[in-house]
């Protein structure tokens, strides 16, 4: 994350008057004052000490946006042409922040209470005792268990994307049609494409693929009937969505890669097989880990096939973290426990990712 | 008539265009198979909403030979030639939620290709300091959001949206879509700005432009194209959104993938009607996917090669 490039630099001088200056300030300052007195009114008004009949946080919402465009102008006001330069990054910056830094601390506390959205009772502290349900919950466990699986078949897809972008590479007619054929799987909606698949194609009576199953000697083809199978045709499917988007990263790898280099290993007597092993796949190398790790990013979120198909079934077989904290709400409106579990799955995730990325970075840095 | 030939292909020459036969065999054979794999289920569905219950049951798959195309399933949707004037409830329910998913689509792609062009931009051309973090470390903290799973924000935000009474409105949609497709388009822009030579800026400094005058007028016309392409691919990202829709929406903002999902839970679907509902569903993106394919495989090859 270390390329910031060529810089831009720009000698200005600025002469800004103390008046402006001073103005800059005010507004920032005013304006969040101004928020501070909505946010303590209400909060004033919410724990009963006084009424002053708002109905919803919303004041204190318009007071945080005028607030953050006071603090946009300010810094041109105060700054001049600093100030047009943060003006840059300022807006992205405070647009993430204030919806996940915010959202995440608020999660915190409801992650320790006990909060059932349909209780007329509210929320209350309940210190660790959602942890201690969370360490006796098999079945959260066996989301995370399933989790591991469905990136392990991240390995199959590479593989498949592989070859396919090795195939449309080659010299080949009709490159265009087969180049969209192969994208349209991933612009289609997950939702779309676990009925058109799941419940029609897949479909144990009807659908064409069980009835090429039983053709091919499979009697009574249930895909999603026993445990691993259903795994097994979650994991197909979603392989079938997103073998394109690592299929399109190889292939613009592949197309990067001078052509001199291979006509120099056939001129050097290599043969196909051996120039595949000894010059691309390690020339490859970076870009499919970077495919590799985004696509691993994109795999821990997995979870509108397996709500829209399965529902976590045949006995949590085909869960995914996200799938069963979505039923936690759904089915028990439970949003203390599913805050937590879904902390806790963040958590691993940085983990997990943190090493991972480590890793890679020492497995490409070039050895000397 | 003369049966001697005066030049003999050699037995290597034989087994090298075997070869090359045999390699275009499977290469094509690959690349077919893989096109079928790809485009049966679409046509599958396509065909399913012209079909009546007994070519379902029979497995008919080819139209006109195998069975009669009806207009059924698009009838049930109100969308056959003969159903297309009069009022009908489904239609009506089906175009206000494509008008919704249409709405929080282009809003929350147009907004992240903004803030996200801004920031691009910013993070390539100038070096800033706020408090201890530098220029990488923005960055970072910027493509970082791409790990945050969804579900991490969801339930807080439903909390939230409850309170600021933005739940099941179009805004609070729009709002949590910006956030999950902006990591992308930051990006893909960056990688577009440090391909441009700053020298255009100096240039245009030089001549009197202010830096943001520089910027619209000779830096955004030249990325464009990369712009167009963030676009895209955000559009298609947030028109397939499901979860965040699922939890956050109930009558009012309700996009068609929820409409989708939630026809599929009935019992006894009739095949011909989901069929058009998924097929109306994904038309637009297939769309997008043949006119627009160069934008997207541009914007998805960014940052893949250095």
């Amino acid at each position: 994350m270390s390329s910031s490039g060529d810089l831009l630099h720009v000698v200005t001088n600025d002469n800004i008057p103390a008046g402006r200056k001073a103005f800059g300030r005010a507004i920032i300052w005013g304006s969040a004052a101004v928020m501070a007195a909505v946010a303590v009114a209400q909060t004033l008004q919410v724990s009963g000490q006084a009424a002053f009949g708002f109905e919803t946080w919303r004041p204190t919402l318009y007071a945080y946006v005028a607030w953050a465009i006071c603090l946009c102008w300010g810094q041109v006001l105060i700054n001049g042409e600093h100030g047009k330069r943060t003006l840059f990054v300022l807006p992205a910056a405070l647009f993430v922040i204030s919806l996940t830094v915010f959202p995440l601390l608020f999660g915190l506390i409801i992650a320790f209470s006990d909060w059932n959205l349909s209780s007329p009772t509210g929320r209350k502290f309940n210190g660790l005792d959602n942890l201690r349900q969370m360490w006796a919950d098999p079945f959260y466990w066996n989301a995370l268990l399933n989790m591991v699986w469905y990136v392990l078949a991240i390995i199959v897809e590479y593989a498949i994307a592989f070859g396919l972008a090795l195939a449309l590479n080659a010299e080949i007619r009709a490159r265009k049609f087969f180049r969209v054929a192969f994208l349209l799987p991933l612009m289609l909606s997950p939702v779309a494409v676990s009925w058109m698949i799941g419940k029609s194609m897949l479909e144990p009576r009807f659908g064409p693929l069980a009835r090429l199953a039983r053709a091919l000697g499979w009697d009574d083809p249930s895909f999603f009937g026993s445990p691993w199978i259903a795994k097994l045709t979650i994991m197909l499917m979603d392989a079938w969505t997103f073998i394109p988007f690592m299929m399109i990263m190889i292939l613009a790898g592949l197309q990067a890669i001078p052509k001199e280099l291979n006509e120099a290993a056939k001129v050097d007597g290599a043969n196909g097989w051996r120039n595949f092993w000894e010059v691309t796949f390690p020339l490859m190398l970076p870009v499919s880990i970077t495919a590799i790790l985004i696509r691993i990013i994109f795999k821990l979120k997995l979870a509108d096939i397996v709500i829209a198909v399965t529902s976590g079934g045949p006995g949590g077989a085909t869960d995914t973290v996200t799938s069963f904290i979505f039923r936690e709400y759904r089915d028990r409106s439970n949003v203390g426990y599913g805050t937590l579990l879904a902390m806790v799955y963040l958590v691993v995730i940085i983990i997990v990712m943190t090493l991972l990325m480590k890793l890679a970075d020492r497995f490409t840095r070039p050895r000397t | 008539m003369s049966s001697a030939q005066i030049f003999h292909d050699s037995d290597a020459d034989l087994g090298h265009r075997v070869k090359w036969w045999s390699g275009r065999v499977a290469v094509y054979g690959m690349l077919i198979l893989w096109a079928l794999i790809c485009l049966f289920p679409i046509y599958w569905t396509l065909t399913t909403s012209f079909k009546m219950a007994p070519d379902v049951m029979k497995g008919n798959m080819i139209p006109w030979v195998d069975f009669t195309p009806k207009w059924l399933g698009w009838k049930s949707l109100g969308l056959s030639p003969d159903t297309i004037g009069d009022d009908n409830t489904v239609r009506a329910e089906f175009l206000k939620r494509f008008l919704n998913s249409a709405i929080a689509a282009l809003a929350s792609s147009l907004l992240a290709v903004v803030l996200g062009s801004l920031a691009a931009y910013g993070l390539s051309r100038f070096s800033y300091k706020f408090a201890w973090m530098r220029n990488s470390d923005i960055s970072f903290f910027f493509l970082s959001q791409l790990i945050l799973p969804p579900v991490v924000l969801a339930l807080p935000m439903l909390v939230l949206y409850k309170e600021l009474a933005l739940l099941d409105t179009r805004v609070g949609l729009i709002l949590l879509y910006t956030l999950s497709v902006l990591p992308i388009v930051i990006w893909i822009m960056r990688d577009q700005f440090s391909s441009i030579p700053t020298e255009l800026e100096e240039a245009a400094l030089v001549d009197g432009l202010s830096i943001w005058g520089a910027f619209v007028t000779i830096i955004l016309p030249i990325a464009l194209p990369g712009m167009v392409a963030a676009f895209i691919l955000s559009l298609v990202l947030t028109w397939n959104e499901y979860f965040f829709a699922a939890l956050l929406t109930s009558t009012y903002a309700n996009t068609l993938p929820v409409m989708v999902a939630s026809q599929t839970g009935s019992q006894g679907i009739s095949w011909w009607s989901m069929a058009a509902l998924a097929w109306a569903a994904i038309l637009p993106l297939i769309v997008i996917g043949v006119v627009l394919e160069r934008y997207i495989i541009k914007g998805m090859a960014a940052g893949a090669v250095k």
